[in-house]
């Protein structure tokens, strides 16, 4: 699966919506439902048109959040394609109320946000379109706070290997 | 080779073929040079990346193979006189020869080729008939299948035949993977030994259409690790295939499979074998590269050692690794056929107690070559050679390949790309396989396949802008000088034709290539195009394969280029990683 990039704003909307169930199938993932969306939230519209990851987590959240090791996100340390790369997290943390991701050098930083309703594992695996070498950032609220693991996939032009 | 056979013996007294590991005891001086002191009750035999040699070979090891940061000065990252004094090797012996590029053509003469498939089976039967039945195994670490001109026509057929009558047990891959699936799948089938990957797996998209794999619910493609039976103590055998196939070669050679160090499913693999198999060792067989290894034996604990390929790094002792769970050692057993190595172990009481090593190296003089393996080889050959045969031309020089950032080998390959493709900058990938050739022996198709045989050997020419050209470089220094290792994907840096440049390695990604100009001394210009020509794209090129470009330039006759490559070092001045001239 590649995500061109007229695709690509829109389909982080689809995925927001609980509509992109290639990324999710199999992995215990529960998407929100629409309409318990819409009886949430609307869509954090202006969070996701923020370049940087500071404006788009205060646009999202409001707050800042702290590195966890309770946050455990896996990613590639050097992208097999930077069109999708997979990124999945899980956590031990309790009361986890939503799980989003963010790309530092992307254009626009925030790259998915998924609210967690109660009673469901929290773990997401997606896929993240990257645009070059930069860190991702997994943010997990949890009782109110955000806590955070990050880690840095490299997007090569790949090539001459031993 | 009576003379050559009498200064072999004399030379190879030295360290490493009677060295056993720091705090051990050392063996006793042995007669014979092969003739090791019997230690322990399992004996484990490891080759890598012979790159389908099937006959003895020149292989100069580098001088320069440099570390930076924490990996600076420390093994492998260590060249020359450095090297030598690390590992107690006496310079002018045969081994100083065989481990380092230490006055290379001079002793290249006295103590003659190393390796071959016929040797190395003479070799490898004394090593497990000293030790008695069933009370070995023998291991390779893959870059089995490629490497010559045979072996890429024949898709590594060739080499799993070899495989075969050598007795190879379990092996893991590398370049096995750019035959692309259905070549591999078809050499498996034919292979006595078993195929390891505990880090090869499927797709989401394959494994969703049902893609075939050893275990579907894990979706791992090849069986991950094997229990051998040796001398009654039980083995665990781990395999980890070079990570960065997909990334470091087209995608389309594997476009079902998804790779990656994958260290978690690997501590879950060795946890489970520990636990519930109630294995005496565990062992990794990897082709991780040496850095990634002991980054990786620091993380990953119960594993007691890795026997390492892929950087072709010769390291005659073990590096210790201290972990939470206790000590891994870390090996890395060289190229092309050239060393065996041998790894002791003392089980007692459900573990571990004592280890030896040595990594030996194989002098075609000193083994009289196996009879069954020498008629394989010629009956192999056989259909091919006449073609190959045919002299192109004289090496002008030494030519050989390794070094970061350059080998004379390369710059005949550019010298070939820029004159014959019309370009005015050539690329070509810092393999580190590709044989060496002395000043005034004859160059044969042969010889120039044992360089450049590849699946994807596809010239292009391309209009790139100078911020494109420098961005390659960049992205390729990283792959090599990033501080953290499993950022690293091995190889060595890409080489330029018609361009200088200056490389600061200890500097971060993208800030390490500076100065770079034309032959004229213009400065490349950022927005300007420049027509470059190169091979061994991850993109499908559709160019004449690159060795038809260099035989032509060869065949030619057309001057030597004796520029000296034009990449101009920072920061490395107290570096063990780097041989000074003069």
């Amino acid at each position: 699966m590649s995500i061109t990039t007229s695709e690509f704003s829109g389909r982080r909307r689809l995925v927001l919506k609980g509509a992109g169930v290639a990324a999710l199938i199999g992995l215990g993932v529960v998407a929100i439902a629409p309409q318990a969306l819409a009886a949430n939230d609307k869509y954090p519209e202006d969070a996701f048109k923020q370049k940087g990851q500071a404006d788009a987590i205060k646009a999202l959240y409001g707050k800042t959040a702290e590195p966890s090791d309770k946050v455990k996100m896996d990613a590639p340390e050097i992208a097999e394609n930077g069109a999708v790369v997979p990124v999945s997290v899980t956590t031990t943390l309790t009361d986890v109320t939503s799980i989003s991701f963010l790309v530092a050098e992307n254009p626009n930083a925030l790259a998915a946000s998924y609210r967690i309703p109660a009673g469901t594992v929290p773990s997401v695996a997606n896929r993240l379109k990257m645009a070059k070498t930069t860190n991702v950032t997994a943010i997990v609220e949890a009782g109110g706070k955000l806590f955070s693991a990050t880690k840095e996939v490299k997007v090569t032009v790949g090539g001459c290997g031993g | 080779m009576i003379i050559r056979r009498r200064e072999l013996l004399k030379a190879t007294a030295a360290a490493t073929l009677a060295a056993g590991l720091p705090h051990l005891v050392r063996g006793a001086e042995t007669a014979g040079v092969y003739d090791l002191e019997r230690f322990g009750n399992a004996r484990i035999l490891h080759i890598t990346d012979t790159h389908a040699q099937l006959r003895p070979v020149l292989f100069r090891e580098p001088s320069v193979n440099l570390g930076v940061g924490a990996m600076a000065g420390q093994p492998p990252h260590l060249v020359g006189k450095a090297f030598l004094d690390r590992f107690g090797i006496r310079p002018d012996s045969a081994d100083a020869y065989a481990f380092t590029s230490v006055e290379f053509e001079k002793a290249a003469v006295r103590f003659g080729r190393l390796g071959g498939f016929a040797h190395l089976k003479t070799l490898i039967d004394k090593l497990r008939a000293d030790v008695g039945e069933r009370r070995s195994v023998l291991l390779d670490g893959g870059d089995l299948w490629q490497g010559t001109g045979l072996a890429n026509t024949m898709k590594g057929a060739d080499m799993v035949e070899a495989a075969n009558l050598l007795g190879i047990e379990a092996m893991t891959g590398h370049w096995e993977f750019t035959y692309g699936e259905q070549a591999l799948r078809d050499n498996l089938a034919r292979f006595k030994g078993e195929f390891l990957a505990q880090n090869v797996f499927l797709t989401e998209e394959a494994a969703f259409n049902d893609a075939k794999a050893f275990d579907p619910a894990s979706g791992r493609v090849f069986k991950p690790s094997t229990i051998k039976d040796i001398g009654g103590h039980r083995i665990a055998i781990i395999g980890q295939a070079f990570p960065y196939v997909p990334i470091a070669h087209p995608k389309r050679f594997t476009p079902d499979w998804t790779f990656g160090i994958r260290d978690e499913e690997l501590q879950k693999l060795v946890d489970g074998h520990r636990n519930n198999d109630k294995v005496e060792a565990v062992i990794l067989l990897s082709h991780n590269g040496m850095d990634v290894d002991l980054k990786l034996a620091s993380r990953v604990t119960g594993i007691d050692v890795i026997l390492g390929g892929h950087t072709h790094d010769a390291i005659p002792l073990p590096i210790t690794v201290t972990n939470a769970g206790g000590v891994t050692l870390v090996t890395n057993a060289g190229s092309n056929g050239k060393f065996v190595g041998v790894l002791d172990l003392e089980l007692t009481k459900g573990k571990v107690a004592n280890v030896r090593y040595r990594l030996l190296p194989v002098f075609s003089e000193l083994l009289k070559p196996d009879p069954a393996m020498q008629t394989l080889i010629d009956k192999v050959r056989g259909p091919h050679v006449a073609d190959w045969s045919d002299k192109l031309a004289s090496a002008d020089r030494l030519l050989y390949r390794r070094d970061n950032f350059s080998g004379t080998v390369d710059q005949l390959i550019c010298d070939a790309l820029v004159s014959e493709l019309n370009a005015e900058i050539a690329l070509s990938p810092g393999f580190r396989w590709g044989l060496t050739t002395l000043a005034g022996q004859p160059l044969t198709m042969e010889d120039l396949l044992s360089e450049t045989a590849i699946t994807y050997p596809e010239t292009y020419v391309a209009s790139m802008t100078g911020s494109q050209i420098r961005d390659v470089l960049e992205d390729v220094c990283d792959n090599l000088f990033n501080a953290d290792p499993y950022y690293q994907q091995g190889g060595d840096m890409v080489r330029v034709g018609g361009l200088a440049y200056t490389c600061t390695p200890a500097e971060s990604a993208g800030k390490r290539i500076s100065e770079l100009k034309l032959p004229n001394g213009r400065h490349l210009e950022s927005g300007k195009s420049y027509k470059v020509a190169g091979w061994a794209s991850v993109n499908q090129q559709s160019g004449a394969p690159v060795w038809e470009v260099v035989a032509r330039h060869l065949r030619a006759g057309r001057p030597a280029n004796r520029d000296a490559p034009g990449v101009t070092l920072k920061g490395v001045d107290d570096n063990p990683g780097i041989v000074r001239q003069g």
